[in-house]
Parts: C-alpha cells; structure tokens; sequence
C-alpha cells in the first residue's frame, strides 16, 4: 500500500503507532517509510552534544522541559529541579560562588560522562550561581531517553557528581540580614557520588 | 604561577587570587599548601587542615601527590556544596 492510498483508518492507525511507539511497551507495527526503532537504535547512539549552562539568570524550567519534549525515539523524559530551601524561615537567600571555567567544564564532563554510560537521546544541565532567594531554582538536570530507567539513572548520576565535583560552594545569608557560614559539604553526599564507582 | 581561592579558603587568606614564585623543593601539591601554611596567619589559618582542601590545577581536579610541573594556574578551595 503507497503513502498516497491511505483511508482515514490507516492515517489514525499511524498516528495512534508513532504515538505508542514513544511509551515503553513500543508497538512492532509501524507506519511504512519508517525504519523499525531498533534500526534506528542499532550502532552507537546518535546522543545529542550535552548542553551545560552555568548563569546567574533564572532558568525556565517549563521552557528547559518543552525543549527536550516531542523528540523522536525519546519515550522517557526525567528532569530535576533543585531548589533553595529558606531553612524553616531562617534563611533569606543563599549566595553560591563558583569557579568559572571549571564550572562549565566540570558539569560538561559529568553530562558527558552519563551520555557514555546511558543510552541517552539529550543532556541538560544548569547550574546558577549568585544570590539566591528561597523558592527559587539552583539548578535543572534533564535526560531523555527510549526507556526510562536509563533516564532516571542518569539523571541522578549527574546530580550525585555535580554536588561533589563541580565547583560551587553555597553560603547562608540569613533574615536578620546576617550573613552566615559557607554550608557544610555533606558525607551523605561523596557516599551518593561513591556508589556509581561500584556498580 | 597563579593561585586561586574559592569560599572560606579564599575569605580566610584575604585575597580571591595571587601570582607566587615557587621555591626550589615545593614539587607537588602537597609541598605548596606546606609551604604556603608557613606564609603567615591568614594562609595557617585558611590551610590548618589541609587533608580537607580540594585543589585544582588548571581547572582539572587533583590529589595532592599531583606534581606541580608546567601548572598555570593552581586553585585551593573548601569541599564542594553546589546542586
């Protein structure tokens, strides 16, 4: 049957497929002129270049989502948003200093790091430095990928180095207008780092 | 060569960053922070524990054995607390 002699049924058939296919249980029957998944997921990943922002500016976590949303093949989108707390009232910001450069650099190996480990389709990783007021954004971390436990799996890989490798360092700024210490790195936070060394 | 300070390391010795000749016998990263501890309060004080800074040397983390040789720029600076 030609693309040209479709009925309506067919058209319906094709878009109900291309939709399921983007879920986990991916149908087998395809529209033809499509490639089955599995050719297309065949040989190493076409991963897109990870893409690593480091800002002062606000990041749009709606707008950073609906840019890694809709691609072809990508059945699972898995996004982090970090936040500052205000530490039940007593903080009225935090202030995060960072190294540029190495900031960039060290977030851009992580994200790279996971796309080598993980079938991913596309790294996002955002880091901001500066003040910070409590509700608002620190960073976002999204991947996509066919499946979602890859997804979540990087995701969380990214997370678990950026906290210990990349280099910014958080300090309290406090509602009495004080400015208080430089926040305490975390064991909680290397032994989260240290288990992907083990598996 | 360069050296740069992050955080309490930086507020503690009292300037973000410094140009230093290296004496003869300072090799690795851990010869500098020796060294520079005997600088003067302000570098004791910043290096009292210096198992627990975290070095960087042209902005690629190292250990302490690390060699200085043909280092640009060196960075000290507290543990890491972003995300």
């Amino acid at each position: 049957m030609g693309a040209d002699d479709k009925t309506p049924r067919d058209i319906h058939r094709d878009m109900a497929t291309t939709m399921y296919d983007r879920s986990e249980g991916a149908a087998t029957v395809r529209p033809e002129g499509l490639a089955p998944a599995e050719a297309r997921q065949s040989g190493p990943q076409a991963t897109i270049a990870p893409k690593v922002t480091v800002s002062a500016e606000r990041i749009d976590i709606a707008a950073e989502t609906m840019a890694l949303s809709g691609e072809p093949g990508a059945g699972a989108l898995v996004t982090f948003s970090g936040f500052c707390r205000d530490e039940d009232g007593r903080l009225s910001a935090l202030e995060l200093e960072h190294y540029p450069g190495m900031a960039e650099q060290e977030i851009g190996k992580i994200a790279e790091e996971a796309a080598q480990r993980w079938p991913l389709i596309a790294v996002r990783a955002a880091h901001r430095y500066g003040k910070i007021a409590p509700g608002e954004e620190i960073v976002f971390v999204a991947c996509s990928s066919r499946h979602r436990g890859a997804a979540f799996e990087a995701a969380s890989f990214i997370m678990d180095f950026m906290k210990t490798k990349a280099p910014f360092w958080k300090r309290e700024h406090l509602k009495d207008g004080s400015v208080g210490g430089w926040v305490e790195s975390k064991a909680t936070d290397e032994a989260a780092e240290d288990r992907w060394h083990r598996i | 060569m360069k050296l740069s300070y992050f955080a309490w390391v930086r507020e503690r010795i009292g300037v973000a960053d410094e140009e230093v000749a290296l004496p003869a016998g300072v090799a690795t990263v851990a010869d500098l922070l020796g060294w520079l501890k005997g600088r003067g309060e302000n570098y004791e004080f910043a290096l009292q524990a210096p198992e627990i800074i975290r070095v960087a040397i042209d902005q690629e983390h190292v250990d302490h054995s690390e060699p200085l040789a043909g280092a640009k720029e060196v960075a000290l600076f507290p543990p890491m607390t972003g995300g």
